[in-house]
């Protein structure tokens, strides 16, 4: 390590040293304005024909298994999927809960990090709001196939009617569709705000139907000092306010199970064990989506760097050492119990047909992370990045899928307890994960995936000084 | 200088006594299923076929569960327990509907089921501890869809509700028979007398192991019986308040 040496006192080239810096931290390799606008803008254009292969794959993946299996499930009824009694929620709630919780690291990055300004945020805050709303909307597409009339669904609003009949606010099913509704509008609005200038650079960058486009979602910015004034207000109000809203969302779904008069569900700790389980997942799917952007899209080389990569492996590490300690405790505390239902789940949740599932669970979320994230260098590469995201996404999908359908097997009524076989909900499962692979291919060639604004700020404020043979890298407060 | 503050009265759910109660006694059960073929037959309720039945959809309101004590060799059958809905006073089922589907009878005093207002989020049935919810997975009461129920369709009783696919439902108390003999008695201006009527499982049982009636009435057989020392409420541990007493042990 350079920097190492030189505070060992090895003679330096201070030259070469400043180089070293400026190829590993973004923020101190400044590019002038007009020659980033134009990578962004080149990433965007550039589309091969691997692209469109995708593309279409993913389109007809997102037409049979989506659309056409739920079709096919409306019609038929909810018998052609795998639920039954007592496992009346499979695989649709173990979907929306992971969704959500892919859908939590968006904001935790961008609304928690920008809060804290933490430096290292300005590539990648869009591609992960990016993955807020679509997530969301694969969790949204998640829970309304599970209902079984779900042509009815909006007899869960709060809609005036003439009978004058409203939804049960005792029910944490309601809590939940308006603490989803609010988080999908307000993650939505933070998304849009930050890309109000990017939308402007587009638009002044760009001709045909894309300037229509452009021109109409940016609003007629023209960054006038006024406009910034004001935008930076908006957003960091939003940033503020999106972060409680964030935590409650993941922990009013958490109530969906915890309120419920069910062994294994009705524990304490489930709000926070669920919010940082919901982070764990989404900090593995940012990793993942920042690895394909970074390997597949032109230009981003320059963008997304390894220490992104070891930043975020950073906060993996931190994260997936709390959802150890919060599983542990909630194992605790139920063992410790002692209903006797509560220890025959717990056997069955080890000792069951399921057992592979627990194991892996705990293999993936956490002796997996922790073995490999605590070295820089190993934290540093992106592909290793990507497998361990990989893994701890399958990890807290099993971890669902052992809350949901396995532990709805074991219940007060032994006459009732049967294992849980998924059905046609595999095929929707996949369909969501195409739909939210699909949206966020064409959300990368329709807006600019890179912050430029947010990056050059943030390059205008560091700089580099020398004090005595030291270099030391420097940051001014712009705002 | 005193002054009278006028509190008003207010009753926690587990103060309120019921109306309808039901008493089984399980050492007269011989385990027949007389029950369950009459209810199926009185509330229009499905056969869902042999796959789906295996696979833990079937949905008879009542059923009766069979246990064993003891391990291998030394293996004992205990006795039969039909399962219903406990119609609790206090029932969880109640507050996770979202959509009002689900609601408590004030006159009645029982658990209602709400079918053209449920839209199927199944929260209800997990979180019954009895698990005695059944949900509609299939169309299985469309003669166009299953013609093998075209027989079948012809004996639907015309006072219930045939239910479509993507509904929960649940044993009412056979409320058709009670609303039956409450119309009788009022136009003959008297009150509903004891045994006057029962439910479909009580009049079918040939051991006469089901008895229904009013348990708010101290002199009724149903209130007699449900207080008797072999009484026992299932999972009472819960604060459910069921309306159905077990007789065990005699």
């Amino acid at each position: 390590m350079a920097d190492n040496q030189n505070r060992n006192g090895v003679a330096h080239d201070n030259g070469s040293h400043e180089e070293h810096f400026r190829e590993k931290h973004l923020m101190l390799d400044p590019m002038p304005r007009g020659k980033m606008n134009e990578m962004v803008m080149d990433a965007m254009h550039t589309t091969s024909w691997k692209f469109w292969l995708v593309f279409g794959m993913l389109a007809a993946l997102v037409a049979y298994a989506l659309f056409y299996k739920w079709g096919v499930m409306i019609l038929e009824g909810l018998g052609v999927a795998g639920v039954n009694r007592p496992a009346y929620w499979g695989i649709f709630l173990v979907n929306t809960v992971f969704w959500i919780g892919i859908s939590h690291a968006g904001t935790f990055i961008s609304a928690i990090l920008r809060v804290f300004k933490a430096e290292y945020r300005r590539p990648f805050t869009r591609a992960a709001e990016l993955m807020t709303t679509f997530g969301l909307i694969q969790a949204g597409f998640s829970i309304f196939m599970h209902m079984g009339r779900v042509w009815l669904s909006y007899w869960l609003m709060p809609i005036p009617n003439q009978r004058e009949l409203w939804p049960n606010f005792h029910s944490p099913l309601s809590w939940d569709l308006l603490a989803i509704t609010t988080y999908l509008l307000g993650s939505t609005m933070y998304l849009f705000l930050p890309l109000i200038p990017d939308l402007a650079m587009a638009r002044d960058r760009s001709d045909g139907w894309r300037k229509t486009f452009y021109k109409v979602l940016a609003l007629g910015f023209r960054g006038t000092e006024g406009e910034w004034v004001h935008l930076r207000n908006a957003m960091n109000i939003f940033a503020f306010a999106i972060i409680p809203v964030m935590f409650s969302v993941h922990t009013i779904v958490s109530w969906d199970f915890a309120m419920a008069t069910r062994p294994g569900w009705s524990s304490t700790v489930f709000g926070p064990y669920f919010v940082i389980g919901a982070l764990h997942s989404g900090m593995g799917a940012v990793v993942m989506v920042l690895a394909v952007v970074r390997g597949t899209m032109k230009n981003m080389k320059y963008f997304i760097r390894p220490e992104h990569f070891e930043a975020i492996g950073k906060l993996m590490l931190i994260i997936s050492m709390s959802w150890g300690y919060f599983f542990f405790n909630d194992y605790l505390v139920q063992w410790y119990g002692g209903d006797k239902w509560t220890k025959q789940l717990l056997h069955w949740h080890e000792a069951g047909p399921m057992g592979w599932m627990w194991f892996a669970m705990l293999l993936f979320n956490v002796v997996i992370p922790w073995g490999v994230l605590w070295n820089r260098k190993w934290r540093s590469m992106p592909w290793l990045l990507f497998t361990v995201g990989l893994l701890i996404n399958v990890g807290m999908w099993f971890e669902r899928y052992i809350i949901i359908p396995i532990s709805l097997t074991i219940n007060r009524m032994p006459f009732t307890w049967r294992l849980y076989e998924p059905g046609i909900e595999v095929w929707l499962g996949i369909g969501t994960l195409a739909f939210f692979i699909l949206l966020y291919m064409a959300a990368s060639k329709l807006i600019p995936l890179i912050p430029v604004w947010e990056v050059q700020e943030g390059q205008m404020a560091h700089s580099l000084k020398k004090f005595g043979r030291e270099t030391v890298v420097t940051v001014s407060e712009l705002e | 200088m005193t002054t009278e503050l006028k509190i008003p009265e207010y009753k926690l759910a587990e103060e309120e006594s019921g109306k309808w109660g039901m008493v089984v006694d399980t050492d007269l059960c011989t385990g027949c299923q007389a029950c369950v073929a009459a209810c199926a037959m009185e509330n229009n309720i499905p056969y869902v076929g042999e796959e789906d039945a295996a696979y833990g959809r079937s949905m008879h309101w009542i059923r009766t569960e069979r246990f064993w004590e003891g391990e291998y060799p030394e293996v004992r059958m205990t006795d039969y327990q039909p399962m219903l809905c406990q119609q609790c006073g206090h029932a969880p089922c109640e507050p996770v509907c979202p959509a009002f589907a689900t609601v408590h009878s004030q006159s009645e005093k029982l658990n209602l089921q709400v079918y053209n207002r449920c839209v199927g989020t199944r929260y209800c049935a997990n979180n019954c501890p009895y698990q005695v919810r059944s949900f509609n997975w299939r169309d299985y009461q469309d003669p166009r869809l299953r013609p093998e129920i075209t027989i079948l369709a012809n004996q639907f009783n015309p006072d219930v509700t045939v239910r479509r696919r993507g509904v929960m439902e649940k044993c009412t108390f056979c409320i058709q028979r009670i609303h039956k003999a409450q119309d009788l008695a009022k136009s003959e201006g008297r009150e509903v007398e004891d045994g006057e009527f029962t439910t479909a499982c009580a009049q079918a049982c040939p051991a006469n192991a089901i008895t229904f009636g009013r348990i708010d009435h101290p002199e009724t057989l149903v209130s007699q019986l449900a207080h008797s020392s072999r009484g026992v409420h299932h999972l009472e541990e819960l604060g459910t308040l069921p309306r159905v007493t077990y007789l065990k042990g005699g």
